[in-house]
Order: C-alpha cells, then structure tokens, then sequence
C-alpha cells in the first residue's frame, strides 16, 4: 500500500492494465505527450510507447467512434473525455452506436471500451467545465455507468471497468482529484493521512453493481457518489444523526441490495447528486426505493441536488448541493 | 486475441517536431508579398489553389508592404490598428496579473495573435456580425466596448454584463454585433453559417465572420459549417487559426496534412492561406472576402498562420510539452512589431511616439481596471446575486424553477 492522491491511482490503474493487457490502448486529447491535463496519464507514453498511448485530434466524436471500431476488431480502448462538459459531440456514438452494437448484432459484435472523464463542479468552471452528465448515460441501456469517489474505488473500480466486455462511462470528480471536498470552498484538504488513500500498487478489483457503505448508522439512509459523498459525509457528522452512507459506486447498474438492507433499517432516506434535480439519477432511484421499500418508509424521500439550471461561475457555492442543504434534508426525514 | 505472425509493425502516431530540450526551428519562408494576384470575385475554388499552398503576404522581411494586397490604408487606420494590438496585449498583461492574485478564476491571452481578430474586424463594416472564439476578444476594441465592462465581466463581479454565469473571456456584446463566446469549440463554427443565412434571408447586406482554431477544426462542426456555408452560398468569412497547437496537441496530431487552407477547396469554397502576424495581409483578405460575399458569390475559408506565443490558458505550462522560446523563431514574427517597424520605416512612426501609445494605454488599463473592481472581484466579491441563477433560464420562470429558487434563498451562503 502506498498513499495516493486520486490522480495517482486513476494513472496506477491504468498503468497496470497496460502491463497486463496488450489490447488495452489509452488515447484522447493531450493525454500522450502531455499527460492528460489533469496528469492522470502522466509518464504512461514513455513507458509503453506512443502506439499505446496517445494524442488525438480535437474530437471527441472521433474518439468514441475510433474507440467502437477498435473495440469490435478485439481491442480494450480505454478513452477519456477531457471534461464531461464535452462528451456530447460523443453522444450519438457512445448512445446509438457503442450501447447498442452488441444486441443489433445478435451478440456477434461487442465493444469493451471504457471512457473516463473528469465531472462535477467545485472548480470555478462555469457552464461547461462543472456539469455530472451521469443521468443521460443512465438513461442509455447498454451502458454501464461508473461514479468513483476516492483513491481506493477508483482504481478499483476502473480496472473492473476495463476488464469489463461492455462499455463502460467513468466518471471522476475532479474537484476530488487532489483532495475530499467536505463543502467548504475554502478549507482545502489533500488526500494525506484519508484512510481511502491507502492503496495497493498492485492490480486489484472493485466489482461492478456494488455500493460502499462509508458510514454506517440507524436512523437514516444517505445516498451519494462522486463529490457529494464527501460532503455528504460531512453533513451526515455535523447533523448528529445516526446515518448510513451509501457511496454507490456503480449507477448502472446499481446496487440494490445494499440500499435495500439499508432503507429497510433506517426507514428514512435522502438522495445527494451534482446534476440537476428533473430526471436526475435521484428520480430513478427514489421510484425504485419507494417500490421496494414502500413499507419500511417511514417518511418521504428527500433530493437533494443541483438546481434545474445551467451550472453557474461565480455563484458555484449557491447551486452545489451544500451540508447545510444536506442536514436540513436529513432532519426533514426524521420529522414525521 | 489472435495477432499476425509478422513482427508487428506499431500504429502510426505523429508527434510534434519538437518538444522540450529540443531546440527549436522552422523552415524559412519561400513566400513573398508580390507571389499572389487577387482573383476576381466570382472565381472558382479551384482558381484560388496558389492562394491556399501560398502565403498572402503584404510586409516583407524588411517591413516593406508591397504587392496587389496592400490595402493602402490611411495613416490614421494604420495608428489604429497598432493601438488596438498594444491596448490588447496590454490589457491581457493586466489580467494574467490579476488572475494570479485570484480576482479572475482563469484567463486567455492572444498573445502573439493579436493583429487577427482586430485587422480582420477593422476591414468589416459595423453590421457585420463577429462570431469568436475566446482568441478574439482584440474584435471588442474596434467595435467600441468599454474596456470597464469587459473587466467587470473577467472578475465576475455585480457589474458583469453575463452575470457570473460564464467563466472569464466568454465575452457578450451584442452592441458590437459581437456574439456569445460558448467554451466547447468549434460550435460558434456551423452556426455562423446560420447567422449569415439569416442576413440573407431578411435580404440584409450582412457579411458574418466566424474562427475556429487548428486544434478544434478536427471537431464536425468545422465540416458542417463548410458543408452548408458551400451549398446555401453563404455570405461568410471562414477562418481557421493556425497556431500551431491545441493546448499540448501540435497541429500534425489535427490533421494529417500540415495545410488547412486547402480543405476548403473540396467543398467548393475559395481558399487562402495568409500571413497571421501581417496586419495588411490580413486586413486585405478580410477585405477581399467581404466583397465576395456582399456581391453574392458565398463564402471564403481562411487559414490564418500564426503561433500561440503565450500559454494556453493560465492553467496550462507549456514548458512541459514545447521549448520554451519557441514563438521567438516563428518566421512571421510578432505582429505589432512588424506593423510597428513598417510605419517607422516608411517615416510615419517614431520609437518614442510607440513608447508614448504604450504608456497612455498602460494608463488606460490601470485606470479601467480600478474602476472595474469597484463594483467587486472574485477574490472578494461582491457577486452577481444568486438570483441569477434563475433568471433567463426560460423567457419566464416556470413553476419548478420557481420552487427551487425559494428553497434556495433558504439556504444561500451569500
Ligand atoms: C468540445 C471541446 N472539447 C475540448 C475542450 C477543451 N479545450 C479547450 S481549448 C482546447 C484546445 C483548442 O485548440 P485550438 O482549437 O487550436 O484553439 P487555440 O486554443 O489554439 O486558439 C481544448 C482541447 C473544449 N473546450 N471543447
Ligand atoms: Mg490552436
């Protein structure tokens, strides 16, 4: 076990799936030469060469529909988006292409390609370098959708991802690439001494499909991924409140044990996204839960996300989902 | 999975010709400003091939301006052309300065292409409609935008004219027909030809000009955008900014031929590669182009040839992907001091007269600027009010909307 900041072991990921496997290839823009603009692919050029790690042209429609290609002909492209922002120039290839290859063939074609990309706000982004797309993946059969969190899960989880037959979308918080942000724009903490940043310089796995309890506790369930497990679990501190947190994980798909066992011993449950509240990941898991634990509910779920706006620049503090905002949702479902 | 038996041969993957510790060179150029004539309005793509292999070029290496290209443009234009490259590359100065001590969260500089958007903007009438990206903010100055209010937009404070919702350099001013700045690029691209169908349309004697950098023409919006502006004879100004790099990414990884004027050709489009750091040559294709379009013939595509002299962005380090003195060997050099040199030259100009431009703007910036922090900055507000969050989502608030903004009043930190 080494410490590692989760730029660290996204790169340690990737670099141990390029050791094992030959067909796995990393490509997109800057990450070559450069390294990726957030340094997750620092040093891998040199090290296993520029046929397998390289830079694009500017296109991410591109990316994606080379990444399909390459994927049917029995290669492992693990691609990454530069900002989540920009995946929709992508979206028609990775939504009515790369979903859909292995069922319009007849299961004659697939494609195992994975495609990271940093998401989330908390960086001074404005519109287009803040947005958690994650929903309009979710909404995509075919896809399986990955949301990591911490140093651990998310080198965990991307080897899993890459090693998975079907395509897989990553997301990574990039606001917590270097740090835990527990909402407060102000107090910046690094991931030294977090006992999520011990992790094994070996290849290990997190398995799909399973949620992370982070906190455990009696009288509510919490549910979160990305950065808003952080702050979530800051919320859940300052609020006195006997919460589970569930990191999902995985969104798609999800894990519904985990939120089962838990719902049915809370009785109570709150809901915690980035994106936007209409036909957030929220929406379909509340439905699901109020299907499944209609009877254990002892008290409306509550969502708390962002607004059903734009992401804004200087007023970022404003949209994200804040500890306050938490705590005021969990006290709401210790009410009735 | 199964491999051929043959040694394997790895994938093709270009580089840039150099990199750090690498010391840097380009090859000299074998154009001239007396190379190239001006083809007739209505002329062929395929008449203007010289064009987009060639350089159009007015100054020469002595400053010189000779050839059919030279716009012969009055002395009082010629000064203002050199003011707005100076007031821009020292405004930018000023905002690198500022963004490190937090007031703005990030910046972009046009250094080294500075005489681009404002040559270009300068040969257009004031109808005309700019569709930039956030390389030609210098498009600003000409059309009369208070320096204050472009500041006050920067540092996201009470005063600024988007409200704190973009990030900095994501200029509006409608007043100069200057349009929203969007940050994923190349999509100002296609929809420029839009812009200018519409002109047409409401049979307005418009021209749009829109950019798109080397990087981002690799995106479909630069082949949308030739594509339609092709076959709708679109009355616009297609240009690509060659400056050699897309953030870390040189021009050869965009695309596999080092030209990109050329690519017009096969949609039919009259092409020309022109000299980026010559204010004449580029206020004279400009010129050119606008006439073609305002007499009906469509569009023209542009490669302007240049090189990003300064970082990306202030978030980016060039000195991890290129050497860093690069720009210092560019063959075109830096484009105030060329037009600089050409009106000392010519007698027009004195080193102390460049000296006494410098200070007034230098004076002129610092001055905005203290009027611009004023009204607030990001280090330290005020800010735009959350409310703005909401507003102008939708024409009006719908109820949804409405219910989050007061669940949010109950919460904000502000
Ligand atoms: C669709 C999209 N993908 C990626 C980015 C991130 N990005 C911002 S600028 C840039 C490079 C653009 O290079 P170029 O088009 O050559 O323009 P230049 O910066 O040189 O003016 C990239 C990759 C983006 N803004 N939008
Ligand atoms: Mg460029």
């Amino acid at each position: 076990m080494v410490e590692m900041n989760m730029v660290q072991s996204v790169n340690s990921a990737l670099d141990n799936m390029l050791d094992k496997d030959q067909d796995v290839l990393l490509f997109g823009e800057d990450i070559g030469y450069f390294g990726g603009v957030f340094r997750t692919s620092d040093g891998l050029q040199e090290k296993f060469g520029k046929h397998r790690v390289f830079d694009t042209p500017l296109s991410e429609g591109g990316i994606a529909a080379t990444a399909f290609g390459m994927g049917i002909n029995g290669l492992r492209p693990v691609v990454e988006i530069q900002f989540a922002d920009y995946i929709f120039p992508a979206y028609d290839q990775i939504v009515n292409e790369i979903a859909k290859v292995r069922h319009r063939s007849g299961g004659e074609f697939w494609c195992p390609i994975t495609i990271r990309t940093p998401a989330g706000g908390g960086i001074r982004g404005g519109h287009h370098h803040s947005q958690s797309p994650e929903s309009q993946f979710t909404h995509t059969p075919g896809l399986k959708v990955v949301y990591c969190s911490t140093p651990y899960n998310s080198k965990g989880l991307l080897i899993s991802s890459i090693e998975s037959n079907d395509p897989v979308i990553f997301f990574e918080p990039k606001r917590c690439y270097r740090g835990p942000f527990y909402g407060d724009p102000h107090n910046v903490p690094t991931w030294k001494n977090h006992s999520e940043a011990e992790v094994p310089e070996e290849y290990y796995k997190i398995p799909l499909g399973q949620g992370r309890l982070a906190l455990e506790g009696d009288n509510c369930t919490v549910i979160a991924w990305g950065t808003m497990v952080h702050v979530s679990e800051r919320a859940i501190i300052e609020s006195g409140i006997s919460c589970d947190l569930i990191d999902l994980q995985t969104l798609l798909p999800w894990d519904k044990d985990i939120i089962i066992k838990s719902v049915r011993k809370t009785g109570r449950c709150v809901i915690v996204h980035e994106a936007p509240k209409t036909s957030g990941f929220g929406s379909e898991l509340s439905a699901s839960i109020q299907e499944l634990c209609f009877y254990n509910l002892e008290s409306p779920i509550q969502r708390v996300a962002g607004w059903d706006t734009p992401f804004p620049h200087t007023t970022e503090w404003d949209y994200m989902p804040s500890t306050s905002r938490i705590i005021g949702a969990i006290k709401k479902t210790q009410e009735d | 999975m199964s491999r051929g038996e043959e040694e394997q041969i790895p994938l093709y993957i270009p580089d840039a010709p150099h990199r750090p510790g690498d010391s840097s060179s380009f090859e000299p150029w074998k154009w001239h400003p007396e190379d190239l004539k001006k083809p007739k309005f209505d002329c062929d793509a395929n008449e203007t091939y010289e064009h987009a292999v060639g350089l159009v070029r007015v100054l020469d290496d002595n400053g010189e301006a000779l050839g059919e290209w030279n716009p012969n443009l009055t002395l009082e234009e010629l000064k203002l052309g050199l003011e707005h490259m100076v007031r821009l590359r020292i405004f930018d100065d000023r905002m690198m300065k500022m963004q490190r001590t937090g007031k703005l969260s990030f910046y972009m500089q046009s250094f080294g292409e500075e005489g681009i958007a404002i040559a270009q903007t300068m040969a257009l009438n004031n109808e005309d409609w700019i569709f930039p990206t956030y390389r030609q903010p210098g498009a600003q100055f000409v059309r009369g935008r208070d320096m204050v209010s472009m500041i006050c937009h920067c540092i996201g404070n009470i005063e600024d004219n988007v409200k704190g919702r973009q990030m900095p350099v994501h200029y509006t001013y409608k007043k100069g027909r200057f349009i929203s700045i969007s940050s994923p690029v190349g999509t100002q691209f296609s929809q420029a030809v839009g812009v200018a169908l519409a002109s047409k349309y409401k049979n307005l004697n418009e021209v749009t000009i829109t950019w798109i950098g080397d990087g981002a023409s690799a995106e479909g919006d630069y082949h949308y955008g030739l594509n339609f502006a092709s076959v709708f004879k679109a009355p616009i100004i297609l240009n690509v900014v060659n400056n050699h790099w897309a953030i870390s990414t040189h021009y050869n990884i965009a695309s596999g031929s080092n030209n990109f004027a050329t690519r017009g050709l096969a949609y039919g489009i009259p092409c020309f590669r022109v000299d980026g750091n010559d204010f004449l040559a580029l206020y004279s294709v400009t010129k050119w182009a606008r006439e073609r379009a305002k007499m009906g013939f469509g569009a023209t595509h542009i490669e302007i040839l240049t090189y990003r002299a300064g970082a990306h962005s202030s978030s980016d380090d060039p000195s991890r992907y290129r050497p860093s003195n690069e720009h210092e060997y560019w063959p075109g050099g830096d484009p105030i001091l060329r037009l600089k040199e050409h009106l000392i030259k010519n007698s027009q100009w004195t080193e102390k007269e460049q000296e006494e431009l410098e200070e007034k703007i230098d004076e002129e910036v610092i001055t905005a600027y203290k009027e611009a922090v004023k009204y607030g900055d990001l280090a330290n507000g005020p800010y735009p009010s959350s409310d703005t969050i909401f507003t102008e989502v939708y024409e009006s608030v719908p109820w949804h909307l409405q219910e989050q903004w007061d669940e949010m009043k109950k919460w904000s930190v502000e």
